[in-house]
C-alpha cells in the first residue's frame, strides 16, 4: 500500500468510527432521556438565564435543569401543538400574548396555580384557569436616532400620529407583520389605536409617507436603520425603526466604552405591549419538577435576572430593575394592549388587508 | 472464488447474481437511512396536513392551487431557479476549465475561496451582498450601480453561492480527463471547437447535468436570499411553505405545497436521468495534475483573466466587505472584537466563550461528513452498475432531501422520531442527521459520474482474476474515485459547517455552532455584538477554507503515474 492509499484508508476508518460512535451516542440519549431527576424547559431561541441562577434552581429542587432551544417563537409554539401530548419537554417558556389563543384552543397546557402569582399585577394574569403564567412584558416601540434628529434640529416623533407627517418622510423602516414578531406588533399597535375600522387609513398615510418595509428585525435594525452599530456601518438611511424599548439600554450595554447616552431614543406613544407566559405541558414527563420550574420563573431570582439575560420587563412586583435599565430606558405608562382572544379573531385577516395594502 | 475455472458461462451468471446480492447489501444501509430520516417524516407531517379526524381532504388540492397568489409563488420560484442556474452555468463553466486545466500558482487556495460562500450562514450573504450592491454600496459609490433588493440581487446571490457546485463537480471530472484524446482528434483533422464538441464536451454532459440539477434544486429551494434580498414582494414555494407551516399554521395548504414541490422535484429527476444516462461511457480517465498546465497565447490569458476579474468581484469582494467589518472597531481598524469573542458575554448569554463554537462546529461537521460519505458512498457504489429501474428509482430518490423544505423535515423529524428507541428530538444526533441529509446527495452526485466513467471492463478482468467485489472495488474503483470522494467529502462538510436551518432549533444551548452563535449576535441591538458577529463570520470563512485545503492535502502525497 503506498502512502495515498493509507491515507484513504485512514480517513475511511476514521470516518467510520465516527460514524459508529455517533450511533452508539444517539442509543445512551435516547436510553436516558426520562431521567426523574431532570426537568426540561422548552422555549425559543431567545431564551436565555444566567448559569447561577440555574444553579440555584437545582440546588434548592435537586433537578437538573435542561433547556431545548426550540425555533423563533412562532415555531415553538406550533412546535408544541404538533408534539401535544408527548411534549418535548415539561414546562413551555415563551408564548406571547399574539399566540397565546393558538395555544390554549389546542389545549397544550394543563392548569397549574404558581406559588407567588399574587405578587403579578392582575391586569397580566389574563388566564383565569391558570393553565398559562405571565413571566415577562415587553414594549414593542418605534426607536429613533438620536444623532440625525439633533443634527436636523428636529424633534423626535412621539406618536403613531407623528409618523405619518410630512416632516418624518421617508424615514421610517419596519418589519413585515407577517413574518416578523415586532412587525406584528407594531401593526396590532396600530389596530389598537385607530380601532378595525381606522387603522388601514392610517397605514394609507403611512405609506404616502414612505414607509419601508423589511422581512425582519435584523435587516431593519441592523442594515436600515442609522442609529445602530449595524446600520452605520451598513450605511442605513432610516432615522427610524420599530424595535424595542429596551433596545437603547442594550446599545450602551453592547459597546466598549460604554457611552454616557444611549446613542437610540423610545418613541414613547408609539408602543404595544407583548407579555410572555409559561406553562405546563400536557403529558409532561416529570410534572412535579415542572411545577417547580414554573414558581421559580416567576420568583425573585430569577426575574431579576431576566432584564439583562432577554431584556425584558419582570413582571413580580418585588423584582428589582437592573440600573443599565432604570439610567438608559424608559418605562412606557400608556402601552397599546390587545387580548389574545381579539388578536387571535383578527391577525390573519389583518395581515392580509395589511399586505394588500403596503406592499403591492 | 477459485482462480481458474474452466467454463465459460457459469461464472457470468453466478457473477450476475452475487452482483445483484451485493448491490442489494450495499443499499441496505442508504435505504435505512433514507426511510427513517426522510422518507417517514416528511409522509408524516403530509398526512398530518392532509387527514383531518381520520379522512384525507384532497379536496384542498384543487383550491389552493387555483389560489392567484400561490400560482405566482410557483411561477416566480421556478423562473427564478432557472434563471439562477443559467447565469451560475455561464459565469461558473469558465471557472471550472480555468480550475480543471490551468496551472497557476495559489490554485487550491481560490479553489478553497471559492467554496467558502456555501458554508457562509445566509444572513452574512445578505449583509455582504448589500454592502456590494445596496444603497451607498461599493458598485453605488464606483459606477452609480445600485440593485438593493430585488431579482438581480437574488440572482447574483445564487451564482455566489452555487459557483463552487459546478467548479467542484464539473472541474473535478474536466481535470481528469485525458487531453490527448482531443489532441488525436484535431490530429486527425478536427478543428479545436469540433475536437471539443465530439470528445471533451459528450463526456463532461452528465457532470454538467449533476452540477445544473444541483444549482437548480437549491435555487428552487432558496430561502434565507430570498427572503433577505427579496424583500417582502418575493416569494418561493420554500418561503411559502414556511410561511404556511410556521406563521399561518395552515398544515393542509403546506401538505399540498410539499407535494407539488415533491413532483416538481421529481418530473426534473426523471428527465435528469433520461438525459444523462444516455451520454454516459466509459472515459479514460489520468491524474488531474498531468492535465493542467500554465495558460498559453492569448486566448487562454484572456480567459484566465476573466475568471479571475469574475471571482474577484463577485465572491472575494463580498467576503473582503464581510472581514473589513470585523475589524472596523470604534478605535480604528484592530483585532478589537476578536479579543472579545474570548471574554464572557457581559450578560453571561453563551454559556462558553464564544470561540468554543469552532469546535462544537467541528465536531458536528466531522459527524455528518462521515455519516455522508458513509451513506452516500455506498449508495453510489450500489448505483454504478448499470441496473434496473427500481435502483434508478433509488437514485433519484437520494436527491430529494435537497429539493425538499427544510421546515417539512424538521417538523416531521418532531412528530416521527418522538418515541424510544428513536426520540431524538432533544438529542445532539439529530443535527449532523439533519446535516447528513443534505450532505449525501452531493457525495453521491460527485462520485457516480466518475464511477460510471470507470471502463467495465477493468472491474471483469479483477474479477476474471479472482478478486472478490470488495477487493475489485478497492483495486479498480477506489483508485480512481478516491479525489471524487474527497471532493464529495469536502462539499459535506462545508454543508455541515454553515448548516443553520435545522441546527438552529436542534443545537443544544450550551453547545451552539458558528452560525447559530452568529444569528444569535445579530439578532440583538449594540456595536460589540454586531462587531463579534462580524468577527465569528470571518473565522467561520477561514475555518472552512483551512478545512478544504487540508482534505485536498490529502492527496497531494501521492505517487505519480498511479493509472
Amino acid at each position: 500500500m503506498n502512502t495515498k492509499k493509507s491515507a484513504a484508508a485512514a480517513l475511511v476508518a476514521a470516518l467510520g468510527v465516527t460514524t459508529l460512535a455517533a450511533c452508539g451516542g444517539s442509543g445512551d440519549t435516547t436510553a436516558d432521556a426520562p431521567a426523574p431527576k431532570t426537568v426540561r424547559l422548552v422555549s425559543h431561541d431567545s431564551f436565555n438565564a444566567s448559569e447561577e441562577v440555574l444553579a440555584e434552581f437545582e440546588r434548592k429542587t435537586g433537578f437538573t435543569i435542561e433547556v431545548v432551544k426550540s425555533g423563533d417563537a412562532g415555531e415553538a409554539v406550533n412546535k408544541e401543538i404538533l408534539t401535544k401530548g408527548n411534549p418535548q419537554g415539561d414546562v413551555f417558556f415563551g408564548v406571547d400574548n399574539t399566540l397565546l389563543s393558538r395555544a390554549l384552543d389546542n389545549g397544550i397546557f394543563v392548569p397549574y396555580e404558581a406559588k407567588g402569582l399574587d405578587r403579578v399585577p392582575a391586569a397580566l394574569r389574563t388566564d383565569a384557569k391558570h393553565r398559562v403564567t405571565p413571566v415577562d412584558s415587553g414594549d414593542i416601540c418605534v426607536n429613533y436616532d438620536k444623532k440625525y434628529f439633533a443634527d436636523k434640529k428636529l424633534d423626535p416623533p412621539q406618536t403613531f400620529d407623528d409618523l405619518a407627517k410630512p416632516a418624518y418622510k421617508d424615514l421610517l423602516v419596519v418589519e413585515n407583520p407577517e413574518r416578523s414578531s415586532p412587525g406584528l406588533g407594531f401593526l396590532l399597535g396600530t389596530a389598537a389605536r385607530y380601532g378595525d375600522d381606522g387603522w388601514q387609513d392610517y397605514w394609507t398615510r403611512l405609506k404616502a409617507n414612505g414607509v419601508k418595509t423589511v422581512d425582519s428585525w435584523e435587516l431593519a435594525y441592523n442594515q436600515e436603520f442609522s442609529g445602530s452599530a449595524g446600520g452605520r456601518k451598513a450605511k442605513g438611511d432610516r432615522p427610524l425603526v420599530v424595535s424595542y424599548a429596551s433596545s437603547p439600554p442594550v446599545e450602551v450595554l453592547y459597546s466598549e466604552p460604554q457611552p454616557k447616552d444611549a446613542p437610540t431614543g423610545v418613541s414613547t406613544g408609539t408602543c404595544f405591549r407583548q407579555t410572555e407566559f409559561a406553562g405546563l405541558l400536557d403529558g409532561a414527563r416529570n410534572p412535579e419538577g415542572g411545577k417547580l420550574l414554573i414558581d421559580f420563573l416567576i420568583s425573585k431570582t430569577f426575574q431579576d435576572d431576566m432584564p439583562l439575560q432577554m431584556f425584558v420587563n419582570p413582571v413580580a412586583a418585588d423584582a428589582t430593575l437592573p440600573e443599565l435599565f432604570t439610567r438608559h430606558g424608559v418605562v412606557i405608562d400608556d402601552p397599546q394592549t390587545m387580548t389574545p382572544e381579539e388578536i387571535a379573531r383578527n391577525r390573519d385577516e389583518w395581515i392580509k388587508s395589511w399586505s394588500s395594502l403596503v406592499l403591492k | 472464488m477459485v482462480l481458474a475455472r474452466p467454463e465459460v458461462d457459469g461464472p457470468t451468471h453466478r457473477r450476475d447474481v452475487r452482483g445483484s446480492a451485493a448491490r442489494l447489501g450495499l443499499m441496505v444501509l442508504p435505504v435505512a437511512f433514507f426511510a427513517i430520516f426522510f422518507a417517514w417524516p416528511v409522509a408524516s407531517i403530509v398526512e398530518r396536513g392532509l387527514r383531518v379526524d381520520g379522512t384525507w381532504r384532497f379536496g384542498g388540492f384543487a383550491r389552493t392551487l387555483a389560489r392567484p397568489e400561490i400560482l405566482d409563488v410557483l411561477w416566480f420560484t421556478l423562473w427564478q431557479a432557472l434563471a439562477s442556474t443559467a447565469l451560475t452555468l455561464l459565469l461558473a463553466l469558465p471557472g471550472a476549465y480555468v480550475f480543471a486545466r490551468f496551472d497557476f500558482p495559489g490554485k487550491g487556495v481560490l479553489r478553497a475561496v471559492v467554496t467558502v460562500p456555501f458554508v457562509l450562514p445566509t444572513v452574512m450573504v445578505g449583509t455582504a451582498f448589500l454592502a456590494l450592491v445596496g444603497r451607498r454600496g461599493l458598485l453605488d459609490e464606483l459606477w452609480g450601480v445600485r440593485l438593493d433588493t430585488g431579482v438581480w440581487a437574488i440572482l447574483l446571490a445564487h451564482v455566489f453561492f452555487n459557483y463552487a457546485v459546478v467548479v467542484r463537480t464539473v472541474g473535478g471530472l474536466w481535470a481528469q480527463l485525458d487531453p490527448r484524446q482531443e489532441e488525436a482528434a484535431r490530429m486527425l483533422g478536427a478543428s479545436r471547437w469540433t475536437a471539443w464538441r465530439t470528445v471533451t464536451l459528450p463526456a463532461l454532459v452528465p457532470a454538467v447535468g449533476a452540477a445544473a440539477l444541483m444549482v437548480f434544486l437549491f435555487t428552487a429551494g432558496s430561502f434565507a436570499v430570498v427572503q433577505i434580498l427579496g424583500g417582502p414582494t418575493y416569494s418561493t414555494l420554500e418561503t411559502e411553505i414556511y410561511r404556511q407551516t410556521v406563521v399561518r399554521f395552515d398544515l393542509g395548504t403546506a401538505a399540498v405545497l410539499t407535494l407539488v414541490q415533491f413532483a416538481a422535484v421529481g418530473a426534473i429527476l426523471a428527465v435528469h436521468a433520461r438525459t444523462v444516462r444516455r451520454r454516459e461511457t466509459a472515459l479514460r480517465l489520468v491524474a488531474p495534475e498531468r492535465t493542467a498546465r500554465r495558460p498559453r497565447g492569448p486566448g487562454q490569458w484572456t480567459l484566465f483573466g476573466a475568471v479571475l476579474l469574475s471571482i474577484a468581484l463577485l465572491i472575494v469582494l463580498p467576503l473582503v466587505v464581510l472581514a473589513e467589518r470585523s475589524l472596523d472597531t470604534p478605535e480604528g481598524y484592530g483585532p478589537g472584537y476578536y479579543r472579545a469573542l474570548q471574554e464572557t458575554d457581559p450578560s453571561g448569554t453563551f454559556l462558553v466563550p464564544l470561540t468554543d463554537t469552532i469546535v462544537n462546529s467541528l465536531q458536528y461537521a466531522v459527524v455528518a461528513t462521515g455519516l455522508a460519505v458513509l451513506i452516500g458512498g455506498l449508495a453510489a457504489a450500489a448505483l454504478t452498475r448499470r441496473a434496473g429501474r427500481f435502483v434508478r428509482g433509488f437514485d433519484a430518490l437520494l436527491m430529494l432531501p435537497l429539493g425538499v423544505s427544510a421546515v417539512t423535515v424538521g417538523f416531521g423529524f418532531l412528530i416521527t422520531l418522538d418515541e424510544p428507541p428513536l426520540d431524538l428530538r432533544s438529542s445532539w444526533i439529530l443535527v449532523p442527521l439533519a446535516q447528513a441529509l443534505v450532505g449525501v446527495p452531493f457525495v453521491v452526485r460527485t462520485m457516480l459520474p466518475v464511477l460510471r466513467a470507470v471502463d467495465d471492463r477493468l472491474r471483469e478482468a479483477a474479477a476474471v482474476l479472482g478478486a472478490s467485489p470488495l477487493r475489485a472495488w478497492r483495486e479498480v474503483d477506489l483508485p480512481l474515485v478516491r479525489r471524487a470522494l474527497l471532493i464529495a467529502a469536502g462539499f459535506a462538510f462545508a454543508v455541515s459547517l454553515g448548516e443553520f436551518g435545522a441546527t438552529v432549533f436542534i443545537a443544544r444551548p450550551d453547545r451552539p455552532t458558528l452560525p447559530v452563535a452568529v444569528a444569535r449576535l445579530l439578532g440583538r441591538p449594540g456595536e460589540l455584538n454586531y462587531g463579534q458577529a462580524m468577527a465569528l463570520s470571518t473565522i467561520l470563512m477561514a475555518v472552512c477554507a483551512v478545512s478544504l485545503l487540508l482534505l485536498e492535502r490529502l492527496r497531494t502525497d501521492r505517487t505519480s503515474g498511479e493509472f
